[in-house]
């Protein structure tokens, strides 16, 4: 399954890369599962799963690590928000 | 969005009375508006160092963010009876006394004019995807969250 992986400021910064597209392995159909599946690819990529308050969005809605996957998705992880 | 509701995500800064005058322009139901200017200030609050802040960044995300405050003025439609909202925030490199955001919202009455520009802002900071880096003698670092936005976005819940 083929998704779209994005990253944001703090996040950004810390895995030195801002867009990625992911070809997620079968057997992952959540976000917390794609979140440990990345995590678990060698510096600096744990620190996607140490990341504190991690939030993600799904086809730019904030949705929780239980929310489904699908091909085609782009998915967004990024630190709490602090505009305004 | 309805007539009259808009968002805009820009580099460029606004003028608040334009903008508020816009609103209200051929208009015969509006009785109130309220509105809210957000600036950057040079002072530190969420770090032990006294750097002075020479800048801070904004950094976006092109899409969400336009939807993300989308949702956030039809909530606030939802809520109360608005005839005219603008919401108005700016990205890219800041200095402090720039302004950041604004947010008008023109109304019957007063009530729903100070409460609903109060609540889009509350949830603007929570619900919106901006980030703010700032920038100090001493270098760069991303503004941790405040829990007490939190707390202010969730007292709406119960209202």
């Amino acid at each position: 399954m083929k998704v779209k992986v994005l990253f944001f400021a703090g996040l950004r910064e810390a895995l030195g890369v801002a867009a990625e597209a992911v070809d997620v392995p079968a057997g992952i159909v959540q976000v917390g599962a794609l979140r440990d599946w990345l995590a678990a690819r060698g510096e600096p990529w744990p620190a996607l799963a140490t990341a504190k308050n991690l939030r993600v969005a799904v086809n730019q809605h904030m949705v929780g690590l239980d929310a489904p996957l699908n091909s085609g998705d782009e998915i967004a992880f990024f630190p709490p928000v602090t505009g305004g | 969005m309805q007539d009259g509701f808009s968002v805009s995500v820009q580099e460029a800064d606004f003028d608040a009375g334009a903008e508020i005058a816009r609103l209200v322009a051929g208009r015969e139901d509006i009785g109130a508006t309220a509105s809210f200017i957000g600036y950057v200030r040079a002072d530190k609050v969420h770090a032990a160092a006294a750097e002075k802040v020479v800048a801070m960044t904004l950094e976006h995300y092109p899409g969400m963010t336009e939807q993300a405050l989308t949702d956030i003025v039809e909530a606030a439609q939802g809520r109360w009876p608005l005839v005219a909202v603008r919401v108005i925030h700016r990205v890219g490199r800041l200095e402090p006394g720039a302004q950041i955001v604004f947010v008008a919202v023109a109304a019957a009455h007063r009530g729903e004019a100070f409460a609903a520009c109060e609540f889009i802002m509350d949830y603007l900071k929570t619900r919106a995807p901006f980030w703010k880096k700032e920038e100090t003698p001493a270098g760069g670092h991303w503004v941790e969250a405040r829990e007490s936005d939190d707390q202010a976005t969730a007292r709406w819940a119960g209202r």
